[in-house]
């Protein structure tokens, strides 16, 4: 069960490439896929790593990427033990 | 979401993020989605430019001061990071070339409960606009300046700034720059800010946070946040991409806090010294215009806040 999960709204995606170059577990790499635009968006390859720690969203310019933790109140054993 | 609603009078439908399929059922908004006017989206910046990644810190720093945002003003000058002023879901103004500070100024005096934030480029705030910020500095107004230092004037095609580093190649300057250029911790020190930073757009937790702290400082404070110009600067100087200048700042950044102001000027390949260098206090100028007016008129001097409607 990962600690956290992260959205991508490919079509602002520029492939700038910064979340996937400082994603602290590696949760994401740049997928050969073309959006819209023709840019190269990162995909989630490692989805049981993700902390949810939001750092993908923080650096992304083009806010097209974010974390978040899972919930506590849904699944509380599983999120306690993780912690 | 590929076709984007231009009417600024009627925000567009938020777009719909996509989630991995292994996602669970809640699923939160984007933190900085609030602050942005999503119908504008996607913005004119380039692929690997770090404009954007200040504006998250900046919209996680409101978050995290808990500001009353109908009392929060976004004012810019021109230039790439003047478009912050039109992308942010904020009252904002977007100012003519050079003066973000003369109209934030008025802004402040005349609505002394506005957090006016100055968010502009190192060319419109210090080649253009340089008067007026150092006399807002010296009054040490209210006024919360975020400087986006990408070294090049962007939006024109990439012509010498007062901040490019010497031997710099850019536009105007093929065989390189040979003008000195401006330390704006120090010069900002110089002129009397109260709160005086540097941070790149890697520095992105670290930034945030001082965004906090001038938030809840009074008094003239200056962040300048190193950003990469993939287009221009580092095409340039062959620096490579937006990713590389990250990782650059990355490798070279070394954090001093306090550091003598005149000892953080920037070079093209040097260590870059980040940190926070000056915080201090000074009478800010609005108590010194209310307590000399008070002193000389009396009973006949009335608060300015009566006068405002809020």
């Amino acid at each position: 069960m990962p600690k956290g999960y992260v959205a991508i709204n490919v079509e602002r995606c520029k492939g700038c490439g910064f979340c996937v170059e400082f994603c602290p577990t590696h949760v994401l790499a740049m997928s050969s896929a073309f959006n819209s635009k023709g840019y190269h968006p990162p995909h989630v390859v490692n989805p049981e790593k993700c902390t949810g720690c939001d750092l993908c969203g923080m650096y992304c310019p083009d806010f097209a990427i974010y974390g978040w933790k899972a919930p506590e109140s849904k699944n509380g054993a599983k999120s306690d033990a993780a912690r | 979401m590929t076709s984007q609603a231009r009417d600024p009078a009627e925000l567009g439908p938020r777009p719909e993020a996509e989630v991995p399929a292994e996602s669970c059922d809640y699923q939160p908004e984007n933190p900085v989605e609030q602050f942005l006017r999503t119908d504008r989206m996607p913005h004119i910046w380039c692929p690997g430019c770090g404009i954007g990644t200040t504006v998250n810190s900046f919209a996680r720093a409101l978050l995290e001061a808990k500001l009353d945002l109908d009392r929060v003003a976004v004012v810019s000058g021109i230039g790439c990071t003047g478009r912050v002023a039109g992308y942010v879901r904020l009252d904002s103004f977007h100012t003519t070339h050079g003066r973000a500070i003369p109209f934030a100024t008025g802004l402040k005096l005349a609505n002394p409960n506005l957090t006016v934030v100055v968010y502009s480029g190192d060319g419109d705030l210090f080649a253009i606009g340089g008067n007026h910020i150092i006399h807002a500095a010296r009054r040490n107004l209210d006024l919360k300046v975020i400087c986006v230092n990408n070294f090049v004037y962007g939006m024109t095609g990439g012509q010498l700034a007062p901040t490019t580093p010497v031997g710099a190649l850019t536009t105007t300057t093929p065989y390189g720059c040979y003008e000195p250029a401006f330390n704006l911790p120090a010069l900002m020190d110089a002129a009397g800010a109260v709160y005086v930073a540097r941070w790149t757009s890697f520095h992105v937790r670290q930034l945030t946070r001082a965004m906090v702290d001038i938030f809840r400082k009074k008094g003239f404070c200056f962040i300048e946040v190193l950003t990469p110009c993939p287009s221009l600067f580092q095409r340039k100087n062959r620096m490579g991409e937006g990713l590389d200048a990250m990782k650059y700042y990355k490798e070279k950044s070394k954090v001093r806090h306090g550091a003598p102001t005149s000892e953080v000027g920037l070079t093209i390949d040097g260590d870059i010294i980040v940190g926070k260098f000056v915080d201090r206090e000074r009478p800010e100028f609005l108590d010194l215009l209310r307590s000399q007016l008070a002193a000389q008129l009396g009973d006949r001097y009335v608060e300015v806040e009566h006068l405002v409607c809020s």
